[in-house]
């Protein structure tokens, strides 16, 4: 249960990064941060203690336990698109820069109303 | 082993939190690889190495696209004293976290104790991964066999943020070009 807490902890401590801080860069590590740690949740519900890594070594003996490859497919897929998606929100701030000249949330205003 | 993983959470949540508080980019930039790097020994120590090894080329892409975002910049942390907003913001945020650690307090009851998990769903998969797919790997025989459609859908999103990219990042619009003349 102290992993899960843990976990937990760090996804909130990218909540108060997204939600407090001004630099457009900084959120987005904060934004990595909480993806982090649902990746890492998703992989710690699926593990089995004494289990191997999900990978066929034996074809016969079907009595050794595996972790649960379900999660981690789920994680490889949704790392990947996590990438992506973080390389778009880059981009925006690649020209929000050449635009205003700061990372500034505060100043770049220009959308209001 | 559960005590290692503990040592290495904390370890990424004061990397973490020294990411965001850090005074200049680049400091930020290498605290958020350490909570990367983290995460990869913790798939490692997880048994998924697939995962592991996949987040090491993804962190380290990451890594280089945000230094290649901020070397241009003035990679300063912008600092100024906290006025009425961040009062707001930071109340905000505050309320925020006690609303997700209630939830979370009363979620938690419904999952298994750490190590003690049941395979209910994938229990066809890891049983007959190798009969019907020819797969000794069981993560790429689900990922490209059992649930295809889900990586069909992920080229997809992958393919929309690659032309998203391209169209924000174009080199400028018609109206731009004549404010620049």
């Amino acid at each position: 249960m102290t992993l899960y807490i843990l976990c937990f902890i760090l996804f909130l401590v990218g909540v108060y990064g997204v939600l407090t801080r001004r630099n457009l860069i900084k959120i987005v590590i904060s934004l990595t941060i909480m993806e982090f740690s649902v990746f890492l949740m998703l992989v710690l519900v699926g593990y089995i203690s004494g289990g191997l890594a999900p990978i066929v070594v034996h074809p016969e003996g079907s009595d050794i336990s595996v972790v649960d490859p379900l999660p981690q497919t789920l994680v490889l897929t949704a790392a990947v698109i996590a990438v992506a998606t973080n390389s778009m929100v880059l981009a925006l701030a690649i020209r929000l820069y050449k635009k205003y000249g700061t990372f500034d949330i505060r100043k770049i205003n220009e959308l209001k109303g | 082993m559960e005590n290692l993983l503990i040592i290495i959470l904390v370890l990424m949540i004061i990397a973490a939190l020294a990411a965001i508080h850090a005074k200049d980019l680049i400091s930020a930039v290498i605290a958020q690889g350490f909570v990367g790097y983290g995460l990869v020994i913790c798939f490692f120590l997880l048994k998924a190495p697939e995962l592991a090894l996949v987040q090491i080329v993804l962190e380290t892409v990451t890594l280089i696209i945000i230094l290649a975002v901020i070397y241009d910049s003035s990679m300063k942390e912008i600092g100024e004293p906290i006025g009425k907003r961040d009062i707001v913001t930071y109340s905000l945020s505050f309320v925020l976290v006690a609303l997700f650690l209630y939830y979370f307090n009363k979620a938690i009851v419904g999952l298994n104790p750490f190590g003690e998990h049941t395979l209910r769903m994938s229990e066809m998969y890891v049983k007959e991964v190798l009969e019907l797919t020819g797969s000794a790997n069981l993560v790429k025989g689900v990922l490209w066999d059992f649930r295809g459609l889900d990586t069909l859908g992920e080229a997809t999103v992958l393919f929309t943020a690659a032309m998203s990219v391209l169209v924000i990042l174009r080199i400028s619009g018609k109206k731009h070009q004549l404010t620049k003349k």
